[in-house]
């Protein structure tokens, strides 16, 4: 059976919103299935329909997504409590240890992201691991900073990420490899993608998942879970009224 | 002696500008010697086959047991010459001329 390819984090550019078609085509082009958008918390349903519609017409398939940046653990609590039935995907940037350890254990969180620079603000470790693993929340990895950094800093950025990558796989956290990027001419074709996770310490076909099967699941089990029939795993309503 | 095996890509190049074929040449094997330094630079057994610089493609050879490594150099590459740019795998193939067949 033919892959599914998706990206989780493609971004927009917000000076430029002419370029939105444009890359939305571009990734479709490049052979990404299903294509996740982080938008503004506050935007309303209309706006994502046009979007959606934008992405089906350049031969993808479109996701909702929200990043969540909460400074306490009660500011991302207030906001799942708000959003979870609004988005797709929900990323929270984890930028210290409490909201860190408690989007790791809520079951409403899909994507774990770490600042990509700020190596002590990185909070990826067994007890986190460990944390995520009794919940759904899969750790993101983006290709962006992989491509424009260099030297010292592309080296440090590797090794935090094969160690932190080596603590998922132990604990079966599932990893997801995203663009994260913009500009166009910074996307890459998902076997590429696939190719530069090798470099995380991923053999070939798992990182092949972490583009394709992982990022897909996420989307299709939250889509399922958002649509109007859906009761619980695996139980929907199929008629509803007297004659029941 | 063992056999070594080989595969050939086709590449497409994206940029702003022309890119002639020794720029080309120069920025992979840079982006090889970047991520796998000199030693795995040399296990990959690239070569230049053809390059196109009207149609912007190019054909290697590559090593198949370090396939996976030149992809994600190749997909490293964000400059040719400090102009942006991108390389992008078109077709994979164990001959040339099944190479040549797929992309047609």
């Amino acid at each position: 059976m033919k892959r599914k390819f998706a990206d989780l984090h493609l971004c927009l550019n917000p000076k430029d919103p002419n370029s939105t078609p444009r890359i939305m085509a571009k990734a479709a082009a490049l052979g990404y299935d299903l294509i996740a958008v982080p938008l503004n918390p506050d935007i309303p349903e209309a706006e994502i329909s046009k979007f959606k519609s934008i992405c089906n017409d350049a031969g993808a398939d479109f996701s909702s997504r929200v990043d969540l940046t909460p400074k306490t653990r009660k500011q991302l609590m207030f906001q799942l409590r708000k959003l979870r039935r609004k988005f797709e995907v929900i990323c929270v940037q984890c930028e210290n240890k409490e909201v860190a350890r408690q989007a790791a254990k809520d079951r409403r969180v899909d994507l774990l992201s770490f600042p990509f620079l700020d190596f002590r603000d990185r909070f990826f470790d067994w007890a986190e691991a460990e944390l995520a693993s009794n919940s759904l929340a899969a750790l993101e990895v983006d290709t962006k900073p992989l491509l424009l950094l260099d030297g010292s800093k592309r080296i440090r950025l590797l090794s935090t990420l094969r160690r932190e990558i080596s603590i998922a796989r132990e604990f079966h956290v599932p990893v997801v490899v995203s663009s994260g990027v913009a500009k166009e001419m910074l996307l890459r074709k998902p076997r590429e993608v696939a190719a530069f996770a090798s470099l995380l310490g991923f053999d070939e076909a798992s990182a092949l998942n972490t583009v394709s099967t992982i990022p897909s699941n996420i989307a299709l089990r939250n889509r399922e879970k958002l649509s109007c029939g859906f009761v619980a795993p695996g139980i929907r309503v199929v008629k509803e009224g007297a004659d029941c | 002696m063992k056999r070594v095996k080989r595969r050939y890509l086709a590449l497409q190049l994206e940029t702003e500008e022309e890119a002639s074929q020794r720029e080309f040449l120069d920025t992979v094997w840079a982006a090889i010697t970047t991520l796998y330094g000199e030693h795995g630079a040399s296990q990959t057994g690239l070569a230049l086959i053809d390059f196109n610089d009207q149609k912007k493609t190019a054909l290697i050879r590559v090593s198949l047991s370090m396939l996976q490594q030149v992809r994600a150099s190749l997909a490293s590459v964000t400059q040719i010459n400090g102009k942006e740019a991108a390389l992008h795998v078109v077709a994979i193939s164990g001959t040339i001329k099944s190479l040549k067949k797929n992309i047609s």
